[in-house]
């Protein structure tokens, strides 16, 4: 199977996170996008660590598995407290930097 | 030239003369300070200091007299007043025959005027007093109290100016006379055209002061001193063009002060003031610190013929058109203020004649001093009767109502124009006789104007005592300007007693200041009087030239004048040179046009420059700066998702930019 395809699904799969971080106003949602855009770009790292024979790009995708995994507990917090204080997870509800 | 006396040390009565300005200036303090508590008795130490002065001066005079005359230069250094770097000035007094006779003169003429003002200035009297409780002060008893405040501190200031052996301590003097002149033509503050003539003289003696400053600052760059004898030592170190450029900034400050021409148009709106004000300082004392200036620079001017023959015109100028504009106005006391303009012509004439002439500045000063202090006087006791007017076409007949003031009066007028063996005849004639002792054009240019300029002395002076004190009494039938009837009275005699003392002043100063010698007097300060020689016209010749001219003028004032009725109201219109006369000979017109207008244009200009050009940029800037960040801050709408659309453009755009280079 061509390489070429993987990409092609990377590329939809971050597109189809990105369109999701813009429109959508759910605070749960929006980040289940970014993980999702942080995933299509792990897979189109491993692609390219198979197409070039090295495995740079294979140890660069485990380090943005971390990432968002520290990312996800952090966000998810963040989430939990704007939840609480406003009884809304709509990003568009969180336009102030004090509240 | 002869050399200049040595300097010694003042000892004795001397050793104290910084009382003399010492008093005055702690009376002046007190009365300032002291409040209503001061209002009974602030009068009593006014004249008081002013008087211990003069006991003072007399006693220092006295023992000058006592010493050969080499040995009456001294100094007196008080303590080191500026020392900074190269710049070491004492306080130091000079004490000599020249500043002892300004002393007397300022303390003398100054306590009789002093004591005048207790009269003039009463409260509750009619004519300025009543005037000043009708809409000055709510207690004129303040009002006086501050008038005799500040005329000690005149007295205090130009005796300073005097005194002082440099010429820092001169311009300190200069000044506080300056200030004390512009708070009393301003006296009446609550006339706004006092406060204008007050503003008006003050401007115009800037200009003065600037070029006396600019000659102090010229003489300490080229000599690094200021001290008066250093100065004289050493000024033939100095090229001539410099000090042909000292002379003049000096000449220029002493047409300031002095009501010189081209500065001459301040003296009389200073008229503005009380009239004792008048008689003091813009008659008998400050108006003459030019001619004290001069002649006390004399080494300097010694050197410099070219600026001798510019002093001199300048007076020759100011003499005959102060004559010519006081023959066409109706105000008895601008009539004597340019009369006052005109004699200073004299004075700096006299000084402008060089070794020939100080002492007869000097000599006029004096007489002057005592003669038109003495008119003023008597001019303040006639509108003291006359509910304060100061138009002659309202009064006339006034000799047999005020005896006393029309005595004095008429032995100060014969003494100005005058009139054989009064003061003015022996001090004028002097100054005439040297002007025609000039060579060449000089001697006929200074002396026929001078001669030309006695003969209109004595018209209008004759025109004056003709409409004030003799002929129909006009006031009969009118109201004065307050809407009261004119009831003339002589005045109080605390009034008429200096009026007395100072007509015999003018009858005998000028036969015993000249039978005493005061050109010997004096020759330790101004060097010994040269006689001029017969230059334009033989002396024995000008007494009789001069005498003829003025009875020339007296006649041709009785025809004029005294043969007619005076019309009440002001005959219009005239020919072109009483028109011209009546406006000052154009010189207030020529000022504003000149010099003020395009003043108040430039100033309008530099307005909009700094409105417009200079505050527009600053506050352009912020204003750019300001509302470029309100429309950014629209940018920060607090929304994440637009956040996150800027930054995926963003990211784009560099993807974008990062494709085109790679791949163009």
């Amino acid at each position: 199977m061509s390489p070429t395809n993987y990409l092609l699904l990377s590329a939809l799969l971050f597109t189809v996170g990105a369109i999701g971080v813009l429109v959508r106003r759910n605070a749960i949602v929006v980040f289940m996008c970014i993980e999702l855009m942080l995933n299509a770009v792990n897979l189109s790292l491993v692609t390219f660590a198979r197409m070039n024979g090295q495995l740079d790009g294979q140890v660069m995708a485990f380090f943005v598995m971390v990432v968002a995994a520290a990312e996800v507990v952090v966000g998810l917090a963040i989430i939990m407290s704007i939840f609480r204080t406003r009884r809304s997870s709509s990003v568009d509800d969180a336009n102030l930097l004090k509240y | 030239m002869t050399a200049p006396p040595e300097v010694l040390p003042a000892t004795g009565a001397a050793s104290v003369a910084w009382l003399l300005f010492a008093i005055p200036a702690v009376s002046a303090l007190v009365l300032f300070l002291a409040g209503k508590r001061a209002n009974a008795w602030g009068h009593v130490l006014g004249v008081g200091s002013v008087l211990a002065s003069f006991l003072l001066g007399v006693v220092i005079f006295v023992q000058a007299l006592g010493v050969a005359p080499d040995q009456r230069t001294t100094e007196l250094s008080l303590y080191s007043w500026i020392s900074s770097g190269t710049l070491n000035v004492d306080f130091g007094l000079r004490i000599d025959p020249l500043s002892l006779t300004f002393v007397l003169l300022i303390t003398g003429v100054g306590s009789l005027i002093h004591i005048y003002s207790v009269g003039y200035m009463a409260p509750h009297a009619s004519g300025h007093g009543a005037d000043a409780d009708a809409h000055a002060e709510p207690s004129s008893d303040s009002s006086r109290r501050r008038f005799f405040a500040q005329l000690n501190l005149f007295v205090a200031a130009m005796l300073v100016l005097v005194l002082g052996n440099n010429f820092v301590l001169l311009y300190l003097g200069w000044e506080g006379v300056g200030l004390a002149s512009y708070l009393l033509i301003g006296f009446y503050q609550d006339r706004p055209s006092a406060a204008t003539a007050a503003k008006k003289a003050f401007l115009m003696n800037r200009v003065g002061d600037v070029g006396l400053a600019l000659a102090i600052f010229l003489i300490w760059l080229n000599l690094g001193t200021l001290q008066y004898t250093e100065v004289f030592a050493r000024i033939g170190e100095l090229s001539g063009g410099t000090i042909l450029a000292i002379t003049l900034l000096l000449l220029l400050g002493a047409c300031g002060k002095s009501g010189q021409f081209p500065l001459q148009s301040w003296l009389p709106d200073a008229m503005e003031g009380p009239t004792p004000v008048s008689a003091l300082i813009h008659a008998a004392t400050m108006v003459t610190a030019g001619v004290y200036l001069i002649a006390r620079t004399n080494p300097i001017y010694d050197l410099t013929p070219t600026g001798r023959v510019v002093v001199a015109l300048i007076g020759v100028v100011t003499l005959l058109i102060g004559a010519i504009i006081g023959c066409a106005y109706d105000d008895i006391k601008k009539v004597l203020a340019y009369s006052t303009v005109s004699q200073i012509g004299y004075m700096i004439l006299a000084v402008g004649l060089g070794p020939a002439g100080y002492a007869l500045g000097i000599f006029h000063l004096l007489t002057h001093g005592f003669f038109k202090a003495g008119l003023f006087l008597g001019a303040g006791s006639v509108m003291h009767a006359m509910n304060d007017d100061v138009n002659m076409r309202n009064f006339g007949g006034l000799g047999r109502k005020m005896p006393i003031t029309f005595v004095t009066f008429g032995l100060g007028y014969l003494a100005l124009i005058g009139f054989p063996f009064l003061s003015g005849y022996f001090s004028k004639d002097a100054i005439i006789e040297a002007a025609f002792g000039q060579e060449g054009w000089q001697g006929w240019v200074y002396g026929i104007t001078a001669t030309l300029a006695a003969g209109l002395t004595a018209f209008y002076m004759t025109r004056l005592m003709i409409m004030t004190f003799f002929g129909e009494e006009r006031w009969r039938n009118l109201k004065a300007p307050d809407g009261e009837d004119y009831h003339p009275h002589e005045s109080s005699p605390v009034m008429t007693g200096p009026m007395i003392v100072l007509a015999i002043g003018s009858v005998f100063a000028g036969f015993v200041l000249s039978a005493v010698g005061l050109n010997q007097w004096l020759a330790p300060s101004l060097g010994e009087l040269q006689e001029s020689p017969d230059g334009a016209l033989p002396h024995a010749l000008v007494p009789w030239l001069v005498l003829a001219c003025s009875a020339l003028g007296v006649l041709v004032a009785y025809l004029v004048v005294g043969r007619r009725p005076t019309p009440v109201q002001r005959p219009e219109p005239v020919s072109f040179p009483v028109q011209a006369a009546r406006r000052d000979l154009y010189a207030n017109a020529f000022n504003e046009t000149v010099i003020e207008r395009p003043g108040i244009w430039l100033t309008r200009a530099l307005v909009f420059l700094d409105n417009r050009g200079v505050d527009g940029l600053v506050n352009g800037l912020a204003a750019g700066l300001g509302g470029g960040s309100a429309r950014l801050r629209r940018l920060q709408t607090g929304f994440v998702r637009s956040y996150a659309l800027s930054m995926l453009g963003g990211s784009v755009f560099v993807v974008a930019a990062l494709l085109a280079v790679r791949f163009a």
